[in-house]
C-alpha cells in the first residue's frame, strides 16, 4: 500500500516533468536552450517514471534489475545524445541566442583559472 | 593489470547477461559463459580494455559522487521547471569557454557528462582541456565557474595516475 502510493508519486512526478519539459521545448527560443528542456525530459522525467515502476515490481526480482539497468543506461547515454545534437546544431551554423553584456571571464580569473 | 580488467569485464558481462536472460538451466548458463568469454576476447583484440573501456579503478569512489550528482540533478530540475512555468520566462542564456584542471580524459568525460545531466547547463564542446558550456542562466554559469563540481570529479580519481 505504502509502496503503491510512493510509486504513484514518482510516476506522476515523472509525468509532470515530461509535460513541463515539453512546455519548455515550446517556450524556449533556440535549439541550445531547448536542449536543456529535452535533457530534463530524458533524465529526470524518465528517471522518475522508471523509479516509480521499480516500486511496482513486487520485491527483488529480475524485472527490478532490468529497470535498474534501464535507468543506468538512460543516465549514461542521454548526455552523449544531447552533446551530439548540440554539436550538430553548431556545425550547421546555428547561433545561440545569448544575453548581451555578461562578463563571466573576469570572474573566472578570480577563481584562479590557468591562463590560456 | 590487463588480466584484472579482463576478469572484471567478464564478471560484469555475465551478470548483465544473466539479468537480461533470466535462464537457470546449466546448458544455457554455459552458453552465456562462452558468449562472455568471446566478448572479452574480442574486446582484448580490439585493444579497448584500457582505463577508459573498463574503468575499474573508480568503481567505489564514484558512488558517493553519483548520490551527490543525483541531488544536484533534482535541485536543478525543480529550478528549471519553475523557470519554464513562470509567465515571464526569466532566462539569461550564456555560452562560454573554460579551462578545466582535470588532467585525464575519463575525468573530463565524467565532468562534461555531469554538466549535461544537470539540466540548466550543457557541454557544447570539449577539446583538450577546454570546455565550451551553454548555461540557461547567468547564475548557473557562475556556479560552474565556482568549480565545485570539478573539484568533486577530481576527488573521485585522486591519487590515481593514468
Amino acid at each position: 500500500m505504502i509502496l503503491d502510493v510512493l510509486s504513484w508519486i514518482f510516476l506522476l512526478l515523472g509525468g509532470a516533468f515530461v509535460i513541463i519539459g515539453a512546455i519548455g521545448m515550446l517556450r524556449l527560443p533556440d535549439v541550445f536552450s531547448r536542449s536543456h528542456a529535452a535533457g530534463m525530459v530524458d533524465t529526470f522525467g524518465a528517471g522518475m517514471i522508471v523509479l516509480g515502476l521499480m516500486l511496482q515490481t513486487g520485491g527483488i526480482n529480475l524485472i527490478l534489475f532490468k529497470l535498474v539497468l534501464i535507468l543506468f543506461f538512460i543516465f549514461f547515454t542521454s548526455p552523449a545524445a544531447n552533446y551530439a545534437l548540440v554539436r550538430a546544431a553548431l556545425a550547421d551554423g546555428a547561433k545561440p541566442i545569448l544575453k548581451e553584456g555578461v562578463d563571466l571571464q573576469s570572474s573566472e580569473k578570480e577563481e584562479g583559472a590557468k591562463p590560456l | 593489470m590487463n588480466l584484472r580488467r579482463s576478469v572484471t569485464l567478464w564478471i560484469i558481462l555475465y551478470i548483465f547477461w544473466y539479468i537480461l536472460s533470466g535462464y537457470h538451466t546449466p546448458l544455457l548458463l554455459t552458453f552465456g559463459a562462452i558468449a562472455c568469454t568471446i566478448s572479452v576476447w574480442i574486446a582484448h583484440r580490439m585493444d579497448v580494455l584500457d582505463q577508459e573501456g573498463n574503468p575499474i579503478h573508480l568503481t567505489l569512489k564514484i558512488i558517493p559522487y553519483w548520490f551527490w550528482l543525483g541531488g544536484e540533478i533534482i535541485k536543478a530540475n525543480f529550478e528549471l521547471a519553475k523557470m519554464l512555468l513562470s509567465p515571464k520566462l526569466e532566462i539569461s542564456p550564456v555560452m562560454f569557454k573554460m579551462k578545466t584542471e582535470l588532467t585525464n580524459e575519463l575525468d573530463r568525460v565524467i565532468y562534461a557528462n555531469s554538466l549535461t545531466l544537470t539540466p540548466i547547463t550543457i557541454t557544447v564542446e570539449q577539446e583538450g582541456d577546454e570546455l565550451e558550456v551553454h548555461a540557461l542562466t547567468v547564475k548557473a554559469a557562475q556556479d560552474i565557474l565556482g568549480r565545485d563540481m570539478e573539484r568533486r570529479v577530481k576527488n573521485i580519481n585522486d591519487g590515481w595516475e593514468g
